[in-house]
């Protein structure tokens, strides 16, 4: 479904940031991309959605998405392809409201945006989409400010927007690198039950190797914008081949692993 | 090892409200009982808004407690003043979640190591270099390092920088808030280490707060679990994985993460939310999320009770040996 061939990435005419990645997933499938910060593992995942950022280009390489190219499309045709086919969930889905609008007005806009309807109808689509996310009294939410809500809950809106037209491809940006472990646990819940349901391929970027490792079908471990380490599962974790995924499962702190004292 | 007589400081009774706005109260933290003991780490464990920071802002004396008492060395440090309070701040030393900002951007690194030393008069400006140099190697890094300044450097070595500089004056208690939560986790490792090779030649006391319950179990030697602005749980490190007693403690362990579990199992976690620290329950903090609530849950708050040594909880189903009454 997605292919991404020999991808190179650069911001204006520096070096690369991003050099020779490799990526092929198929419908229904999870993949986590690992690394620690400035691994290039987040320009990935935006290069996808064409959205990088300032001078950010692709240099060589290309994203086939369906088996069409993603390199050439114009500003027109991503706007029909962002939403509705490939959609992002962030690492403060909050902080990409508008915080002083309330989350009905934009959720309505959102939906009556991408697909014209009528207002009552995005209202009840939209309570919908929040009730299947397990939050308890959408019309509460909907009339409520996103400053109002919790990090989960807010986080619980994101996805919910991000999944209001089924679309084929999910990309996560650190969905859970802001929320507390008992949440982390409920959220990383939501999203399996999302591939279950309706089979939405999701690309997961973290640098949480637990939840990548637990998530993931293929793992992919990036450093300095190269993909070090990159199979199922089970080949990386339990045969990595690079050095610096070896170290980097040594460093993770696990129950009953290493002790410093 | 937990021994009383073994303990530097002792929280006694600490509570810390804060006014809000309508005439409300927040509490941050209630009737907290903590010890510290000589050459050892006690570990803070908790989520976001559980209290954890503000607890070991009261012990810093960055913050005055509503109520209760501090006691290091047998001495009451809660009412200290003036020259006094400030003569005790070398005893206890901080170091930050981010230390970019807790550093003067336009300090020289060595200025930023000697600067603590000075103020206490403890160094005269021509042995500022040597001193600066010790210090330095104490935390690994390089002498190439001493006219730098902070924004030059990797998180890691800043916060190489944080630790050398809150042990520039030999305290007895560090006191590391979120130390390590900003850096990778190859970082984070060998932030670690080095922690406990210092404590380990020093024989200095550390109390960590951390919201990271797989790390701090690696290292602490004791660990207070934190909930609502409750003690909830308070045990050794080596017991976090199989030993641990209240629900909340067990839900923290189950939702952990790790690279070897098996993904078809089911994950152990907790639904909802903790409640609002503005509107305290009446009885045990954690009832609306707890699978075992009762009836004298919802009515009496559970004292911390012995298990074993150097293990308390604080939960009336425990207490009933797990089982409902």
């Amino acid at each position: 479904m997605l292919k991404i061939q020999d991808l190179t990435i650069q911001y204006g005419t520096q070096p690369p940031v991003v050099s020779g990645f490799q990526l092929s997933m198929k419908k229904g499938e999870i993949v986590s991309i690992v690394g620690e910060s400035g691994s290039g593992k987040t320009t990935v995942i935006r290069a996808v959605l064409g959205a990088l950022p300032g001078a950010g280009h692709i240099a060589g390489g290309d994203i086939l998405f369906h088996g069409q190219s993603l390199r050439d499309k114009t500003p027109e045709d991503w706007r029909k392809i962002r939403g509705s086919q490939i959609s992002m969930i962030f690492q403060d889905c909050g902080g990409t409201l508008n915080p002083i609008r309330k989350i009905g007005s934009q959720f309505v806009e959102y939906l009556r945006t991408h697909k014209p309807s009528g207002k009552k109808e995005a209202w009840q689509k939209a309570c919908d989409l929040l009730h299947k996310m397990r939050l308890p009294d959408s019309q509460n939410i909907m009339n409520s400010y996103p400053h109002q809500l919790s990090g989960g809950m807010r986080q619980r809106v994101g996805i919910a927007m991000a999944m209001a037209f089924n679309p084929a491809l999910l990309l996560a940006d650190e969905p859970t690198s802001a929320l507390d472990v008992t949440t982390q646990a409920q959220i990383v819940r939501e999203m399996l039950a999302l591939r279950d349901t309706f089979g939405t391929s999701i690309i997961i970027v973290t640098y949480n190797l637990g939840v990548a490792a637990y998530m993931a079908d293929q793992l992919v471990v990036m450093q300095h914008g190269k993909a070090v380490d990159y199979g199922t599962r089970d080949a990386v974790i339990n045969h990595p081949t690079s050095d610096y995924t070896k170290g980097l499962l040594r460093a993770v702190p696990e129950l009953e692993g290493k002790r410093f004292v | 090892m937990f021994e009383p007589s073994d303990a530097i400081l002792q929280a006694r009774h600490l509570c810390k409200q804060f006014p809000v706005a309508k005439g409300k109260t927040l509490t941050a933290v209630r009737d907290a009982n903590l010890d510290v003991y000589y050459g050892k780490t006690l570990g803070i464990v908790g989520e976001s808004g559980c209290g954890k920071s503000t607890l070991a802002r009261m012990i810093a004396h960055m913050e005055p407690p509503t109520s209760g008492e501090i006691i290091l060395n047998g001495e009451n440090i809660v009412y200290l003043q003036g020259e006094a309070l400030r003569q005790h701040r070398q005893h206890m030393q901080m170091v930050f979640q981010d230390p970019l900002a807790s550093f003067h951007p336009k300090m020289k690194i060595i200025d930023i190591l000697t600067e603590p030393l000075m103020n206490f008069g403890r160094l005269v400006r021509g042995g500022r270099e040597q001193k600066a140099r010790e210090l330095l190697e104490m935390v690994g890094l390089p002498d190439s390092m001493l006219y730098r300044y902070p924004h030059s450097m990797s998180g890691g070595q800043r916060q190489r920088i944080g630790i050398a500089r809150a042990l520039s004056l030999e305290p007895e208690i560090l006191i590391c808030d979120e130390a390590t939560s900003a850096l990778d986790v190859s970082i984070q490792d060998t932030i670690i280490s080095l922690l406990v090779k210092l404590q380990r030649e020093k024989g200095i006391s550390i109390l960590f707060i951390c919201h990271d319950i797989a790390l701090i179990q690696a290292f602490a030697h004791q660990i207070a679990v934190m909930y609502l602005g409750h003690i909830v749980e308070v045990l050794p490190g080596e017991s976090v994985a199989k030993g641990a007693l209240h629900p909340y403690t067990q839900a923290l362990v189950g939702a952990l993460f790790s690279v070897h579990m098996n993904p078809a199992v089911k994950l152990q976690s907790i639904e909802g939310e903790a409640p609002s620290p503005l509107e305290l329950p009446v009885g045990c903090p954690f009832q609306n999320r707890c699978p075992h609530c009762m009836e004298q849950c919802k009515q009496e708050l559970p004292e911390l009770i012995q298990y074993a040594p150097g293990h308390f909880a604080a939960c009336h189903y425990t207490a009933n040996g797990g089982k409902p009454v």
